[in-house]
């Protein structure tokens, strides 16, 4: 097969290069800035691949994604903190091992995804919007209110987890544990949506009445991709955790799940390549505004209102149509 | 006893302003299908424009009428320069561009107004209490927000049931496309139900500013609760809306007052505090899911 190099496998094949070469960019330049901040746009990317997979193929607009984020942070943070202060939480001693803890932080959301899914995916459109929001908001109350657990103030983790037994001290190795952790999601997502279920999830977006007609059991198919993302999702907040060595409810917050919204969409919903964009994107202009000005909200929030109105197909669309 | 009257009438005020938000809300999404995040932030820039003008003239009554013109104004331009292309659009975008929205006027109101929350007196004509129920005297500032309110309410409600205008919004509400054959003018029908509800989001940020500081992000707060308010009430029905704030209002006022009183007996103070106070916020989404489950589209559904 001959390698047509179109616009988009080139801006993909750039992205790639660009992650894999950020170690010796920061290797290059001596400071650990410059792979924090890359691992901070490989974990939103990662975040918002996960939600992407369902507002872009199913069409499920979900405004509460945050709470897996947030979830997926807090078991990471509570395994580490029964561990240390040697209280066992229901039975169990807690645990620092990576292998074991993210795993949990993944199995934990997909149940939390299973649940609220199964609930919120009984309303449809705008209510699906605000129910997705409100077991969201639920949540983040929950978390500010266990006052054991830091409420509002959060909880700092003693160090990170450790990997297969090996401390993670080296910020570069920590990235690349994120990279590799953002491209298997993606080639999940990927191989997800060239599958007969997303062909599925696709076809209800489009027509739900045509879809059940079918028989295909639309309901099931959607809430199986809810869980799916909730697990990613939970995963990405379970490397937030590593990365800040601190959990708070504002991993929760309904903010961070419209700033979700706007990466998917600034990205572009229809590649797992969009999501990378977008994060780098917006982070970038953030902490380039936020350096520049304390009023960086002035510019950001009209770019967003542009980006909503003039390029539905985000960053990644803009791509595409240069080709044809 | 006298707890549960006062508690009830603070619930009744925070209900019906909610209200005044919730109706602008519902009408705006109810004819127009549009999600507008930015409500709140009209609610804030009403409140803002009331204090500053109180602190330039001293006076409440210059100050309500003038935070009502500029919430008029920032609403006709807002829906001038963007909504007009958001309708039709898909909620994503919708929320996207609100959500940007948000961002701006917060941004926008801080360079303005500085950080530091500003303060609000009350007029010293309703500084007083009034013993409505004897034994519970109320402070009469709360009790004038009660009856404006109320007011408006019956006020919105003859609007939409008993006049050309209302027979108009309903029927937009319901077959826009029709309304637009007979000759109707949809889009001045929009502009001014958009600037209705801009004004409405102001009145109810004007009145709140002497009783709850004004700052930045008080409209995102209440912004989430006006839209469980609409959401349980059935989006696009007003009279969902009234329902829904009533239910809203006293379940979290009275949530607040009484679930720290109830886990007291339980438990000791600190773990006490910290469950009655997630107990009081968590209240109305419970209910909000509550009634998604039993009833997907409201407790009064709207024609559509």
């Amino acid at each position: 097969m001959m390698f047509s190099p179109t616009p988009r496998k080139l801006a993909a094949l750039a992205i790639i290069l660009v992650l894999l070469a950020v170690p010796f960019w920061a290797a290059a330049s001596g400071s650990n800035y410059v792979v924090t901040f890359a691992s901070r746009i490989v974990i939103y990317a990662m975040v918002c691949v996960s939600l992407q997979s369902i507002v872009g193929q199913a069409g499920l607009v979900s405004f509460g994604h945050s709470l897996y984020f947030g979830l997926g942070g807090y078991v990471v943070a509570l395994a580490s903190f029964h561990l240390g202060e040697g209280i066992p939480l229901l039975g169990w001693s807690g645990s620092n091992e990576a292998l074991v803890v993210w795993p949990l932080a993944m199995a934990v959301c997909a149940f939390a995804a299973l649940i609220f899914g199964a609930l919120s995916l009984r309303t449809t459109g705008v209510y699906f919007i605000m129910i997705t929001l409100a077991f969201a908001q639920m949540v983040f109350f929950i978390f500010v209110g266990l006052k054991f657990y830091g409420g509002t103030d959060g909880l700092p983790l003693n160090a990170r987890n450790l990997f297969a037994g090996q401390r993670i001290v080296d910020p570069v190795t920590f990235y690349g544990i994120c990279v590799a952790c953002l491209g298997l999601v993606m080639l999940f997502c990927w191989r997800l949506s060239r599958s007969r279920f997303g062909l599925v999830l696709r076809g209800a977006a489009a027509s739900e009445r045509r879809t059940l007609s079918l028989g295909f059991p639309v309901y099931a198919y959607r809430l199986a991709a809810c869980v799916m993302a909730g697990a990613m999702g939970g995963l990405a907040g379970a490397l937030w955790a590593n990365l800040n060595r601190f959990v708070s409810p504002d991993m929760l917050s309904w903010l961070r799940s419209g700033e979700f919204l706007v990466i998917i969409v600034l990205g572009g919903l229809s590649s797992p390549f969009g999501p990378i964009v977008g994060a780098a994107a917006v982070l970038i202009i953030e902490s380039v505004l936020s350096g520049w000005t304390d009023r960086w909200e002035v510019i950001f929030g009209p770019f967003i209102v542009l980006v909503a109105l003039f390029a539905p197909n985000g960053l990644w669309g803009l791509l595409r149509s240069r080709r044809s | 006893m006298q707890l549960f009257f006062e508690q009830s009438l603070n619930g009744l005020q925070f209900s019906l302003t909610l209200f005044l938000l919730a109706a602008g809300l519902t009408l705006v999404f109810g004819i127009m299908d549009v999600i507008n995040l930015a409500h709140g932030s009209l609610y804030m820039v009403g409140a803002y424009a009331g204090a500053l003008v109180a602190q330039r003239f001293g006076s409440f009554w210059i100050a309500l009428p003038a935070a009502l013109i500029v919430t008029a104004l920032v609403g006709m331009l807002l829906e001038r320069v963007i909504m007009r292309h958001l309708y039709g659009r898909d909620h994503l975008a919708q929320v996207l561009a609100t959500f940007g929205l948000i961002l701006f006027f917060n941004g926008f109101v801080t360079w303005v107004a500085g950080r530091s929350p500003l303060l609000m007196d009350i007029p010293p004509q309703l500084g007083g209490y009034i013993e409505i129920i004897p034994g519970v005297p109320y402070p009469m500032y709360r009790l004038m927000i009660i009856v404006l309110g109320i007011a408006v309410a019956l006020g919105l409600w003859w609007l939409v049931a008993a006049t050309r205008i209302g027979m108009l919004i309903r029927a937009s509400s319901e077959r826009r496309e029709i309304v637009s054959a007979l000759g109707m003018d949809v889009t001045k029908i929009f502009a001014l139900v958009f600037a209705l509800g801009a004004i409405l989001a102001g009145l109810a940020g004007v009145v709140i500013g002497p009783i709850r500081s004004v700052q930045i992000g008080m409209g995102e707060q209440v912004l989430i609760t006006a839209f469980v308010v609409i959401v349980v009430g059935g989006i696009g029905s007003i009279r969902g809306a009234f329902i829904g704030s009533l239910l809203i209002g006293m379940c979290d006022t009275l949530g607040r007052a009484y679930a720290p009183l109830f886990f007291k007996t339980q438990f000791s103070g600190q773990v006490a505090d910290g469950l009655g106070a997630t107990t009081a916020s968590f209240l109305i989404y419970l209910l909000m899911a509550l009634v998604l489950i039993v009833r997907p589209r409201g407790l009064f559904p709207s024609g559509r």
